[in-house]
């Protein structure tokens, strides 16, 4: 049950760290939400077999991560949550693609597997990068570039309160929960059979709490917009940072800097 | 100040359970009173007060803010004079950061950023825990987040001050300090509570309900001392009027 509460306060962690003034979390948040999803797009765009020009993207999440200090070890845990949805994506590409790719002269390997390991790399950067951005912007100020980039206001309330119930939902799951392992004499888990009513009581209780916070929201002026405070002006340094990204996501994109590098070290070496 | 005058005209109301909650509920508060709701549980004390702030709206009868009365069209104008404090600061904190917290009612008004800070300091200064500022609110003691709680309603300047339950788990300490804070404060005050000690001391006036309705209203010294209609009410008097538990003596009256 420790863990329950544990959790608790890890899925704030995010929220806390997004407070930091690092460089990195001093950047526009439309600079960062705009990296990202060029980052984003970028990634996903290679071909299921290009494993090796994918390498090069590795940097961007280590450099940020670096410049906004960052831990690395509570990141890598909640990508472990998300890894099982990644392998089950691409576990079967092993299994029913068998054409040989040569990787090296003496060395083959089925293509099923390239792409396995091109989806589970994909699925790391992208994951990194979502996590990264919320880490050093926060999501409120998310919120806040994504109404700058005119995305309709409703997404943004759907997105600002969900992520807000997840915090609610987690708090209601740790004192029920704690609540029912004292009185059910030192089982693991909880018995199938109370799963029903469970998580039926979560939900109206959830739903009730949620409501009580709307409500307070709506005492203080709350019409459905959420105002982060009015947000800095982008300066010459926010502009370089995405122009310095976009200009490296693209050479990254059309040349293969890893095959590149490689090739040049065997040219010399003949 | 006639805008600081509260007026409930025989407010009813019905959850959609079927419950009665309110059932003709009729009074009217003065600029600068300090009113205590007391009653049992479920007698409506919080129903009631979520009227006052156009949570909930009445099936029958009106609540009026000054001249305004209470309904969808006038929230903004009703908000902005009458802060409420909710029960469970939890509740009413929900951003990252304690000054973010308190920031979010001036900035849904759109004030700008400059005043915003000045009325967060303001208000987190009056409440005493400014040096709080900074830290995340679901890291703060029970007084500390009350205090902050109250910090996010001042900022919004209101005339009339609403709070449901102020003094719940708080420690003695805590509850001193809330207590010794809202005396300071020159607003019209609704607090619905079951510290009649607390009332005894906060405010001049006292209105009780029972089953939805205003059972007695009035002077608090005068009906939280009447030992028959507080024990009719599901009520006892305050530890302050009872006579001493050690030794019998009663209480000088």
């Amino acid at each position: 049950m420790s863990n329950m509460i544990a959790s608790l306060y890890n899925i704030r962690l995010l929220d806390e760290l997004a407070e930091k003034t690092t460089i990195i979390h001093n950047l526009h948040p439309l600079v960062k939400v705009l990296t990202t999803c060029l980052y984003l797009i970028i990634t996903v765009s290679f071909n299921k077999y290009e494993l090796s020009g994918l390498l090069p993207l590795f940097f961007y999440p280590v450099i940020v991560m670096a410049l906004a200090d960052i831990p690395v070890v509570p990141l890598l845990k909640r990508m472990i949550v998300v890894s099982p949805f990644i392998i089950g994506i691409g576990l079967f590409n092993p299994l029913f693609d068998h054409d040989p790719v040569v990787i090296l002269p003496w060395m083959q390997i089925s293509g099923g597997w390239i792409s396995f390991f091109s989806i589970l790399t994909k699925g790391v950067l992208t994951i990194l990068a979502a996590l990264l951005l919320i880490a050093t912007t926060g999501m409120t100020r998310i919120a806040a570039a994504l109404g700058m980039m005119r995305i309709p206001k409703v997404f943004i309330l759907q997105l600002i309160l969900t992520y807000r119930y997840i915090s609610v939902l987690i708090e209601e799951v740790g004192r029920t929960v704690r609540a029912y392992s004292l009185r059910s004499r030192g089982e693991k888990g909880i018995r199938f059979s109370d799963w029903g009513s469970l998580t039926g009581q979560l939900l109206i209780r959830t739903l009730e709490r949620a409501q009580r916070v709307y409500y307070s929201m709506c005492c203080r002026g709350f019409t459905g917009e959420y105002n982060a405070g009015s947000e800095k002006r982008i300066r010459t340094g926010d502009i370089l940072y995405f122009a310095g990204w976009s200009l490296y996501f693209v050479v990254v994109r059309y040349f293969n800097i890893p095959a590149t590098i490689g090739s040049l070290i065997t040219g010399v070496g003949r | 100040m006639s805008h600081h005058i509260i007026q409930a005209d025989n407010l009813k109301y019905t959850y959609p359970d079927g419950r009665q909650a309110l059932n003709g509920v009729t009074f009217k508060i003065l600029h600068g009173e300090s009113v205590g709701i007391v009653g049992a549980n479920g007698a409506g004390k919080s129903t009631l007060l979520m009227h006052l702030v156009g949570v909930l709206f009445p099936d029958e009868g009106e609540v009026r803010i000054g001249e305004v009365p209470v309904i969808k069209k006038t929230l903004p104008v009703i908000r902005q004079s009458v802060g409420m404090v909710f029960q469970d600061p939890d509740d009413q904190l929900f951003m990252t950061t304690v000054y973010d917290d308190v920031a979010f009612g001036p900035r849904n008004y759109k004030l700008p950023e400059e005043e915003v800070d000045k009325r967060v300091k303001s208000s987190l200064e009056t409440v005493g825990i400014l040096h709080l500022m900074d830290r995340p609110p679901y890291k703060l003691s029970g007084g500390e987040k009350r205090a902050a709680a109250i910090a996010t309603v001042l900022a919004m300047n209101p005339d009339i001050l609403v709070m449901d339950e102020p003094s719940s788990a708080l420690d003695p300490k805590s509850r001193r300090r809330l207590i010794t804070l809202l005396q300071r404060f020159a607003h019209t005050k609704i607090i619905a509570t079951h510290d009649l000690d607390m009332v005894l001391e906060l405010c001049e006036r006292t209105i009780i309900l029972k089953d939805g309705k205003v059972i007695t209203d009035g002077p608090t010294v005068e009906i939280l001392a009447n030992e028959e209609l507080m024990e009719k009410c599901g009520l006892e008097m305050p530890l302050g009027l009872q006579n001493c538990p050690v030794c019998g003596a009663k209480k000088a009256t």
